[in-house]
C-alpha cells in the first residue's frame, strides 16, 4: 500500500509538470499561471514566429543530417564489428557502451575543445593553400560542427541497435544466399540489409529524436547558430509564456511519436523471427 | 572406392586426403572418397563425427586444413560458395523469411549474370513448386508453411538450378515421424527422376540405408567404412560399423585361433565361438578383442527340446522368452540366453506359424550357422 502511494507520488512528480505545459499551451490567457479558457491561439502564435521557425528549420536540418548520417556509419561500424573477432571487438563494444554513457556536457566540452583545435590549424593551412585571391573559407562553429557533434553521440546508438539485429540474425541465411550463388554484394543487398533495415530504422528515429531535442551539445558547438531548445531555452529568461508551452507540447509530442515508431520497429522484428524459428 | 586413382571420370565429388581442424578438433580428418555420379550418397554418424562439417567443405562454407576437395574433377581450393556448382539444403531450411515462397525459390536464377526474363523465370518456379507438389503456393510467405512444406520449399529453391550436386543436411531431422517416410519416399523418387547427385547427411541409419545407393560411415572425422547398403550390412568391418548399420547381437570375447576366414574365439566364461572374419576387415591377431556378430534374422528359434539338428543351425543354445513383439511378417523375440545375454531374433512367419509361435516366459532354443556369424574388431 505504502509502495503504492509511494510510486503514484514519483508519477506524479514525473508527469504532472508535463500535463501542465501541455494544458497551458491550450490557455487562451496569456499568463501562464492562471488558465483562462481553451484555446489554441498560441500554436498558431509560435508557428508565425519567424524566429522561432529559423530555429526549428535549422533543427529539422540538423536532426536530419545528424540522423542520416549516424545511420549510414553506424550501420556500417556495426558490420565490421561483427567481423571482428577476439579482444579487439570486446575493446571496441567497450568503448561503444561507455561512449553512450558519457555525460552530454562531456561531449559538448571536448568537442569545441576540438573543432576549435582543428579550426585554428586548418584556417591558417587553408588560408595559405587556397589558390584564389579571393577570401578563403573560414572554418568556424555553425550547422557543420553541431551535426558533426550529434552525429559522434547518436553513432554509437545506432551502432549498439544493428549491432544487436546483426548478432540475432541467422547466419545460415547469409550462407544459403552465397549458396543460391549471390556474391557477397548481392547478399549484403538482398539478405542482409532487409534483415536489419528495422534496426537502422529505429536508429535513424532515436538519433534524430536525440539531435532535435538536444540543447547541451548544440549549446557548446552551434556557435551563432540557433536551434529550437536553445531558442526556447533565450525565452524563457523572458518569461515563460503560453507560446513556449506549445513549442513545448509540440517537441513532445513529435519526439513521443518517433520514440513509438522506433519502439514498433524493433519489437515488430523480434516477433516475426521468433515465429520463424 | 578408388578414390586415389585421380578425376575418375564418372565422379561428381572427390575428396583427396581432406582435414578440417578446428583448433584442436579434428572435425574431419584425412577423409578421401569419391561419390559417383548420379548416386544418392550418405555420410552417416553419430552427432559430431564431421557430417556436417564434410559437407560444407563441398558447399565451400569451409576451406581445407590439408588436402583438397573436387567437384566434377575441378580443386576447389578456394573458390568461394557462389561459384561452386553445388546447392545445399539446411538443416533449418534457411528460408528468406522476407520474401515470399515464389521468390525464394527463384532466388538463385535471379543471381545469375545472364538472368532468365520475368515470363521465364514465373514458368521455372511453377515447374519447381509443381516438382514439389507445391503448386499455388508460390505467393504464400515462408512462415505460413508446415515444416513439411518448408521443407520441400527448400528443396525446389535448391533444384531449380539443376545443381551438379544436392547436398542435404538432416533434411528430415526436424519432421515427425509420418512425413520423413513419405518425404524419404519423395526424395529418393525426386533423385532418380532429376539425376542429380545427392549427398545426405543423416544419423539416422533407417534413413541411409532406405535411401542411399553408397553410404559412408563416419567416426570422429575419419571413414569407418563405405559402400553400397548391401555391403555394409552384410559384411561390416568391425563391430562399431555392424552396431550402427542395423540391429545385431554382440557376444564379447578374444581371438583364440584363426584358420583361413574362420576366427575362433573365447568368451570370459571360456566358451568358444566360431565365426567368419569380413571382406576388408582389419587383420585380426591370436589375443585381440573381438565381438561375434549375428544378425537377428540370421538367429533361429525353436522349441526347448530342439537341438542344433532340428534348427538346422551351428549351435544350440537354451534360453527363455523375455518379450515378443509381433511385427507381420516377422515376429521379434527377445531372449535370454544364460550363456549370452539377450539375443534379439527375428522369426519368419513361415516359420513361426510351422511352430506355433512363443510366448513371454516360454523356455526355447536358439541357433545360428557358424558362417552367418561374424567376427569383428571391437573398435
Ligand atoms: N565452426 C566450428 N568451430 C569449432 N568447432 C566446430 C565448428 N564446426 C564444427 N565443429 C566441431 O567439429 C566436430 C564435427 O562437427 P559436425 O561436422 O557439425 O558434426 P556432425 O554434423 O556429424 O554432427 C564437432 O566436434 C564440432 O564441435
Ligand atoms: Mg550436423
Amino acid at each position: 500500500m505504502v509502495m503504492r502511494v509511494y510510486s503514484f507520488v514519483v508519477y506524479l512528480f514525473l508527469y504532472v509538470p508535463i500535463g501542465i505545459i501541455v494544458l497551458f499551451s491550450f490557455n487562451s490567457g496569456r499568463h501562464a499561471s492562471e488558465f483562462v479558457g481553451l484555446s489554441s491561439k498560441w500554436y498558431g502564435k509560435a508557428l508565425s514566429n519567424p524566429f522561432m521557425m529559423d530555429a526549428l528549420t535549422s533543427s529539422l536540418i540538423i536532426a536530419f543530417s545528424a540522423a542520416t548520417l549516424s545511420s549510414i556509419m553506424g550501420t556500417t561500424a556495426a558490420l565490421a564489428l561483427q567481423r571482428m573477432r577476439g579482444p579487439v571487438r570486446v575493446i571496441f563494444d567497450g568503448l561503444i557502451y561507455i561512449s553512450i554513457m558519457i555525460p552530454g556536457i562531456v561531449i559538448g566540452i571536448a568537442t569545441l575543445v576540438a573543432l576549435v583545435t582543428v579550426f585554428d590549424i586548418l584556417n591558417p593551412v587553408l588560408a595559405a593553400i587556397w589558390p584564389d585571391d579571393n577570401r578563403p573559407p573560414k572554418l568556424s562553429l555553425g550547422y557543420i560542427s553541431v551535426i558533426a557533434a550529434h552525429t559522434l553521440f547518436t553513432m554509437s546508438l545506432v551502432i549498439v541497435l544493428v549491432r544487436a539485429r546483426i548478432t540475432g540474425m541467422d547466419r545460415t541465411l547469409i550462407e544459403a544466399s552465397q549458396d543460391l550463388y549471390a556474391t557477397p554484394w548481392q547478399t549484403f543487398c538482398q539478405i542482409t540489409l532487409p534483415q536489419i533495415s528495422p534496426a537502422i530504422l529505429a536508429g535513424f528515429l532515436l538519433s534524430f529524436t536525440f539531435s532535435f531535442d538536444d540543447f547541451i551539445i548544440s549549446f557548446f558547438v552551434a556557435g551563432a547558430n540557433t536551434t529550437l531548445p536553445i531558442y526556447i531555452f533565450s525565452s524563457i529568461r523572458r518569461g515563460i509564456t503560453p507560446e513556449v508551452n506549445a513549442i513545448g507540447t509540440m517537441v513532445l509530442v513529435v519526439s513521443l511519436t518517433l520514440l513509438i515508431i522506433a519502439q514498433v520497429l524493433l519489437r515488430s522484428r523480434e516477433n516475426k523471427s521468433s515465429r520463424d524459428n | 572406392m578408388t578414390a586415389n586413382s585421380a578425376h575418375l571420370q564418372d565422379a561428381d565429388i572427390e575428396f583427396h586426403g581432406v582435414s578440417k581442424h578446428f583448433g584442436d578438433v579434428k572435425a574431419v580428418d584425412n577423409v578421401s572418397l569419391s561419390v559417383a555420379r548420379g548416386s544418392f550418397f550418405s555420410f552417416l554418424g553419430p552427432s559430431g563425427c564431421g557430417k556436417t562439417t564434410s559437407l560444407r567443405l563441398i558447399a565451400g562454407f569451409e576451406q581445407p586444413t590439408h588436402g583438397d576437395v573436387y567437384i566434377g574433377g575441378e580443386a576447389m581450393i578456394g573458390v568461394p560458395p557462389h561459384k561452386r556448382p553445388v546447392n545445399m539444403v539446411f538443416q533449418s531450411y534457411a528460408l528468406f523469411p522476407h520474401m515470399s515462397v515464389a521468390d525464394n525459390i527463384g532466388y538463385g536464377l535471379r543471381q545469375r549474370s545472364s538472368k532468365p526474363s520475368k515470363t521465364e523465370l514465373r514458368k521455372q518456379i511453377d515447374e519447381s513448386l509443381e516438382m514439389v507438389r507445391m503448386s499455388g503456393y508460390g505467393n504464400r510467405r515462408v512462415w505460413e508453411m508446415s515444416g513439411g512444406q518448408q521443407q520441400r520449399v527448400a528443396l525446389a529453391r535448391a533444384l531449380i538450378n539443376r545443381p551438379t550436386v544436392l547436398l542435404l543436411d538432416e533434411p528430415l531431422a526436424a519432421l515427425d515421424r509420418k512425413l520423413r517416410r513419405d518425404m524419404q519416399i519423395e526424395l529418393q523418387t525426386l533423385q532418380r527422376d532429376v539425376g542429380i547427385t545427392f549427398i545426405l547427411v543423416t544419423h539416422d541409419q533407417e534413413e541411409a540405408l532406405s535411401m542411399s545407393s553408397n553410404i559412408c560411415i563416419m567416426r570422429d572425422g575419419r571413414i569407418e567404412q563405405s559402400g553400397s547398403p548391401r555391403e555394409l550390412y552384410d559384411q561390416p568391418i568391425n563391430r562399431y560399423v555392424a552396431d550402427f548399420v542395423g540391429k545385431t547381437n554382440f557376444v564379447a570375447g578374444s581371438v583364440t585361433q584363426i584358420n583361413g576366414q574362420t576366427v575362433c574365439m573365447k568368451t570370459g566364461n571360456g566358451r568358444s565361438f566360431f565365426g567368419m572374419k569380413t571382406a576388408g576387415s582389419p587383420e585380426l591377431d591370436v589375443g585381440a578383442r573381438v565381438s561375434l556378430a549375428i544378425r537377428p534374422e540370421l538367429t533361429v528359434v525353436g522349441s526347448k527340446a530342439s537341438n542344433a539338428e532340428d534348427l538346422n543351425t551351428d549351435t544350440a543354445f537354451q534360453g527363455k522368452i523375455r518379450n515378443q513383439i509381433f511385427l507381420g511378417e516377422h515376429t521379434e523375440y527377445l531372449i535370454d540366453v544364460e550363456e549370452i545375454g539377450d539375443v534379439l531374433v527375428l522369426s519368419p512367419k513361415s516359420i513361426e506359424s510351422a511352430s506355433g509361435g512363443f510366448d513371454p516366459g516360454e523356455y526355447v532354443t536358439i541357433g545360428w550357422k557358424n558362417d552367418q556369424a561374424h567376427v569383428l574388431k571391437d573398435s
